[in-house]
């Protein structure tokens, strides 16, 4: 288990990335795999940054990731606003160009991606995101 | 990440290198605003040397598309994407909306 804390801006999406993917090459993922959960944890974290702490200075993101024989799991934690991703509509990635809305795009990456994208908020805990990719799942 | 544009007679050739995400997609969609800020229209995004691109990448296309697209009087097209990338595109339900072509000359060439 390794656990990191970031501020919560977009310079760091490099490094997040980075972490997440040499995470991912331990347990054995192909190339395909780890740039798949490379783009999810960018995502997530992008929401983050963007969504949860819009308009704050100084927020933080603490990334725990683990790894068994077989799976990946990402904990993202922050202390920005609490969001429910069920308010989040499913984007209908078959509309037409003029209908084409950008917003839900990177919950719908990190749903497709991942094998298990979960959530949860308190006021005690703050946001807790957990995503979660096995070996050998399609996907 | 970088962005060079050259100018063609009939389009305008924009090369992206490196990884476009939130912190560099501004920088790629600025490029794109220069090229339709001079009323071109037309437009080849040549993503061979692109090594990654997020969601935040991917609005930039959208609105450049839509842009480019309005009153017929032109669209931007994709060329040389990696396959990694070409993956996500098609994740996201964004092939259906750029034409690609495996070779950026091929694309200048189309318009």
């Amino acid at each position: 288990m390794s656990k990191i804390v970031f501020d919560a801006n977009f310079d760091n999406l490099d490094k997040i990335r980075e972490i997440v993917a040499e995470a991912a090459r331990q347990v054995g993922f192909s190339d395909k795999e780890v740039y798949a959960i490379q783009l999810a944890a960018d995502e997530a974290s992008s929401n983050i940054i963007e969504h949860a702490y819009a308009g704050v200075t100084g927020g933080k993101l603490e990334i725990d990731i683990s790894i068994s024989e077989n799976k990946l799991k990402i904990i993202m934690r922050d202390h920005g606003k609490p969001f429910d991703p069920a308010s989040v509509p499913e984007p209908n990635v078959k509309a037409a160009l003029s209908e084409r809305k950008i917003g839900g795009l990177g919950m719908y990456l990190m749903r497709k991606l991942m094998d298990e994208v979960s959530y949860e908020s308190s006021p005690e805990t703050g946001n807790i995101l957990t995503m979660i990719k096995r070996l050998g799942d399609s996907g | 990440m970088e962005v060079t544009t050259k100018q063609f007679r009939n389009c305008d050739l924009v090369s992206v290198n490196g990884r476009v995400d939130s912190s560099t997609a501004p920088q790629l969609a600025e490029a794109l605003e220069n090229v339709t800020g001079n009323g071109r229209y037309k437009i080849v995004l040549d993503m061979g040397g692109l090594e990654y691109m997020s969601s935040a990448g991917f609005r930039s296309l959208l609105a450049s598309q839509r842009l480019c697209k309005r009153y017929n009087r032109g669209e931007i097209v994709l060329a040389s994407v990696p396959e990694r990338i070409q993956e996500a595109l098609e994740l996201a339900g964004f092939t259906e909306l750029f034409k690609t072509y495996a070779d950026p000359i091929d694309a200048v060439g189309s318009f």
